[in-house]
């Protein structure tokens, strides 16, 4: 990857980062971790990979996006609101009354093309989105990330076997494998590995990537979109509360908004970051 | 009534998706491995191009059918509605109400006249879990007539129908070149003045009979055919309620939930009478032929007879 898009691409993901901290200390409540685990990937796909203009969201030829682990919305907000979909103030009030930004992603904000949310259900909606580029003779793909624990719901592997039964190779779906879910460790709580043999199982193509080196997530994603015959996974290696020091490995940040102090140091360490690369 | 056609209006809900396909183009249809019971395979023998089985997977079908809807296709999800409002009941509610997609869920062998398989697949609760989530319509239709119309008329509106069809073939009420559907709308079937009887599916007909039998002891019913569950027609019941004093419900579902409990709550607004739900009594069904399983819960012309009478003290 070439060194300027490198650094440019690392400097949204810091802004999303920022986002998805403005955002859960504000609201009082959310899921800083996983956003913060995402928001690479996210940042990758919005702002160079996928087919997307904030100026025609409904598109009907635009790739789709579908956050399946829907809790980690944060880091989708925060970068919807840096392409142009909505005005970053919204971010300052997600989860409060009134405000246009859900704590789950919901259908009606711009850019986000389905509620999700409840576990397991989001891969499902991107397998009908795919099937419907194959029937309209559409060549747009189709986006969704999962979460490590997410994938022990039963409905994923429904949608697994119906994605590779109807040879969805429009259809990249990303697992988040961070090793963390609420209980704990994903291999304590009920383990979902191996979760690559899993995939390459059920008859898909199977890509590992490292979540936090953006060349090597263009490598996967390029790979992605050269596969024909059959659905892609990306189990993304990821540190869940990365960019923020006492967030990353933390099981408790999963769902825990931070104070005034830790949104501060988070803020301060986010800053350094930033200036770093645009030194 | 020897002469009487009967059809089951699964077999009408496979004919009408069969026949509407080249109309609309964007309707497409799902299965959950259930095709030759759902009757869908009408439909996939004509259109298989257009006709995707999901397995026995009904979480994960209702989801593609979402996905499907958000891309301008009109999926019908098809399965028994032990499965469709049941098992996946939380991707209804999450995945289709509440982004609120055009999808259609044709539910089958709704009701205990699914018969001899028994309590696990005799879904009466189904009504009750859908009028639950927020903006879904309901339709339950009474006959091959009815249920053919109601596929139509849940193809022109835009929005989420549960669609509610039955195993068993029952008799066609209905005269397919004067009957008009409207959604949202009741049907008054037979006017009368000393009580009205609202059933919905397969009761409708019972109530006919019922009203027969009552008028030649004296007793003016008026019957009403509750196609559309949701949105309740309040301003025909009320209307009767008004008029008639005494409401009897007549459905083949739980008393608990469904159209009679809808029923007891619009009057209770407006014109606070006393409503007799006549349904399955908060109790399992069982094995069985299912024309004996009926008139077993008093899904019958003949309770309905009996109810009206003692509660008019008659």
């Amino acid at each position: 990857m070439d060194a300027n898009k490198r650094k440019e691409l690392q400097k949204l993901a810091c802004k999303v980062r920022m986002g998805v901290i403005e955002g859960t200390y504000n609201a009082k409540s959310g899921h800083p971790g996983g956003s913060l685990s995402i928001s690479d990937t996210l940042t990758y796909l919005y702002f160079d990979k996928m087919n997307v203009d904030a100026k025609n969201p409904e598109n009907e030829d635009r790739d789709r996006f579908v956050l399946s682990k829907g809790h980690t919305a944060p880091a989708l907000y925060s970068v919807l609101a840096l392409k142009g979909y909505f005005p970053e103030e919204e971010i300052k009030s997600l989860r409060h009354i009134g405000a246009l930004l859900q704590g789950h992603p919901c259908i009606h904000i711009p850019g986000v093309d389905m509620s999700s949310g409840s576990l397991g259900q989001g891969i499902s909606a991107a397998c009908g989105m795919a099937l419907a580029g194959k029937l309209n003779n559409k060549s747009y793909k189709v986006y969704t990330v999962l979460g490590d624990g997410e994938i022990e719901e039963g409905q994923v592997w429904e949608a697994s076997m119906f994605a590779a039964h109807y040879k969805l190779d429009n259809l990249v779906a990303v697992v988040d494998n961070n090793g963390l879910q609420i209980d704990g460790p994903v291999t304590e709580v009920c383990s979902p590995e191996p979760i690559t043999d899993k995939f390459a199982a059920f008859g898909w193509h199977v890509i590992t990537m490292d979540a936090h080196d953006f060349d090597d997530i263009e490598r996967a994603f390029s790979e992605a979109s050269n596969v024909t015959g059959k659905p892609v996974v990306i189990v993304q290696k990821s540190t869940k509360g990365k960019g923020v020091s006492f967030m990353e490995n933390q099981v408790g940040w999963h769902g825990t908004a931070p104070n005034k102090e830790q949104y501060e140091q988070a803020m301060a360490e986010l800053t350094a970051q930033l200036k770093e690369l645009e030194d | 009534m020897a002469d009487v056609i009967k059809k089951a209006t699964r077999e009408s809900y496979g004919e009408a998706l069969r026949d509407l396909a080249d109309e609309y183009k964007d309707l497409v249809v799902l299965d959950a491995d259930l095709a030759a019971a759902t009757k869908t395979g009408i439909f996939k023998k004509a259109h298989p191009e257009r006709f995707f089985d999901c397995g026995i997977a009904e979480a994960n079908m209702m989801g593609v059918a979402a996905g499907l809807a958000t891309c301008g296709k009109i999926p019908f999800a098809s399965t028994f509605a032990m499965f469709a409002a049941g098992r996946a009941f939380e991707i209804v509610r999450n995945s289709i109400g509440y982004p609120h997609l055009n999808v259609k869920i044709g539910a089958t062998h709704a009701g205990i006249s699914v018969g001899e398989d028994g309590a696990t697949h005799q879904c009466n609760e189904d009504i009750a879990l859908m009028r639950t989530i927020p903006g879904m319509t309901i339709i339950n239709p009474c006959d091959d007539v009815e249920a053919k119309a109601a596929v139509r008329a849940a193809l022109d509106f835009n929005g989420p129908v549960y669609m509610r069809f039955g195993r068993l073939a029952v008799p066609v009420i209905n005269d397919a070149a004067t009957y008009k559907f409207e959604l949202g709308k009741g049907v008054v079937l037979r006017d009368g003045k000393d009580v009205t009887i609202a059933a919905t599916g397969l009761m409708v007909n019972e109530a006919l009979q019922a009203a027969e039998t009552l008028a030649a002891e004296g007793i003016s019913a008026r019957v009403v055919n509750i196609h559309t569950i949701k949105p309740l027609d309040k301003e025909l019941i009320c209307k009767c309620a008004k008029e008639t004093g005494l409401i009897v419900t007549a459905e083949e579902h739980s008393v608990i939930g469904g159209l009679g409990s809808a029923v007891a709550e619009a009057v209770t607004e407006c014109c606070p009478i006393k409503v007799v739900k006549i349904g399955v009594n908060d109790e399992f069904g069982h094995s069985g032929p299912a024309v004996d399983l009926l008139k077993e819960f008093g899904l019958s012309a003949e309770n309905i007879v009996k109810t009206v009478k003692t509660n008019l003290n008659k």
